[in-house]
């Protein structure tokens, strides 16, 4: 390039170097913090078990509430933790396992919760309603439809998983 | 880039000054290693407060994942240690820091101590570099207690006991400390986790403010 050698003063020199060690060192000592502070963003979090949670054969066309638990790891605290499912069977005899939480803001909805809506999930929060297959109410606050739980069958018994979002389930 | 935001900044609030004035001095010759090795005694102050800083910011780190709480305390340290990725740097730092802190604050005392630097004015700024070194040992106290293990709960008995030694108040000290005057259990080990993070920092920094607007008004003392 140029031919002029590039000239670089004694305080120049001196700065860089100052500046590349301090930084060497302020590096190195906030790496593990910072990989400590964000740890839980990078945890692979293990997958949901499916739970037994009805007999087929209490299943109707009518939803009815099922709750079950599952045992929590939270860190270093275990514990029991209540699930619900709002279960019924629909037209075609399938299982539909809907979650109760609202896609408004995570409020619990129940079936036919509010005597003004016969045939309809209902969330008392802010009025949120839902179709009977879990489809959101237009013009109501919730903006998706209900979650489904992933769900299977083995004897006569319906297990329940995870609960997905429609889109992905 | 950083110029330009630099130069923004300065133009509004001439920021130059006030930097200026914490960052940029003069170092006598005397205490610049580079002149007379044996300068490098004068470097004990400065490490201390690198510790200082390592402690505060590893300190900070370590109540992400910590629980003061007689169920969960040792729990919590259990979890963060095997499970939390460099749990185990950050609490080595924290625990080893907290012994090498002692030893830089006492190479400094020692330097301050032998070269006289203590002496007129500066007497008052030894004054509080000592209540630095007390704070500090009582940070290390506490500290030693939250992890809640054996070592920490049969050290932190021991501690108690000598509180009860002193004549008249002794009882009243280690129930004040202890939060119970019989157990040393729940209330002690909140209280010790308070006076731990947030009432002791608080006089460390305080202190540690004035040791160094004094040190900054005085000036180091003079070569021997």
């Amino acid at each position: 390039m140029s031919e002029k050698k590039q000239q670089v003063s004694r305080r120049q020199f001196l700065n860089y170097t100052l500046t590349g060690v301090g930084g060497f060192m302020a590096a190195g000592m906030l790496a593990p913090m910072v990989r400590f502070a964000i740890d839980p963003v990078l945890q692979t979090h293990a997958r949901g078990e499916y739970k037994a949670v009805a007999e087929v054969d209490e299943i109707t066309t009518e939803p009815q509430r099922f709750d079950w638990t599952i045992d929590q790891v939270d860190a270093w605290y275990e514990s029991e933790v209540t699930k619900s499912a709002w279960v019924y069977k629909d037209e075609k005899d399938d299982i539909i396992a809907l979650s109760p939480v609202c896609k408004h803001l995570g409020c619990v909805v129940s079936w036919e919760g509010s005597g003004d809506y016969p045939n309809e999930f209902f969330c008392p929060c802010h009025n949120g309603r839902y179709y009977k297959d879990g489809v959101n109410v237009p013009n109501t606050p919730p903006s998706a439809p209900l979650d489904v739980y992933e769900h299977r069958i083995e004897d006569g018994t319906l297990y329940l998983g995870n609960a997905k979002p429609r889109g992905e389930a | 880039m950083l110029q330009k935001i630099y130069d923004w900044i300065d133009e509004r609030v001439d920021i130059t000054p006030l930097w200026r004035d914490i960052a940029d001095h003069e170092v006598p010759e005397h205490v610049n290693p580079a002149h007379h090795f044996s300068a490098f005694v004068y470097c004990f102050g400065g490490l201390t407060f690198f510790v200082t800083v390592i402690q505060i910011l590893s300190g900070m780190f370590l109540t992400m994942y910590y629980v003061p709480d007689i169920e969960n305390a040792w729990r919590s340290v259990y979890y963060l240690q095997t499970e939390v990725a460099h749990g185990q740097i950050v609490r080595g730092m924290h625990h080893w820091g907290a012994s090498v802190v002692i030893v830089m604050l006492f190479l400094h005392t020692l330097r301050v101590f032998f070269q006289g630097a203590y002496k007129k004015p500066r007497e008052l700024n030894w004054m509080v570099g000592v209540s630095i070194f007390f704070v500090m040992l009582a940070l290390g106290l506490t500290g030693y207690l939250l992890p809640w293990d054996n070592k920490a709960y049969f050290a932190t008995q021991v501690t108690l006991e000598i509180a009860e030694g002193v004549p008249y108040i002794g009882e009243m000290a280690k129930t004040l400390l202890s939060g119970d005057p019989e157990i040393v259990g729940a209330q002690t080990l909140t209280r010790f986790f308070a006076i731990h993070v947030f009432f002791l920092p608080a006089a460390l920094f305080a202190l540690m403010g004035a040791h160094f607007i004094l040190i900054r008004k005085q000036g180091i003392s003079g070569p021997l």
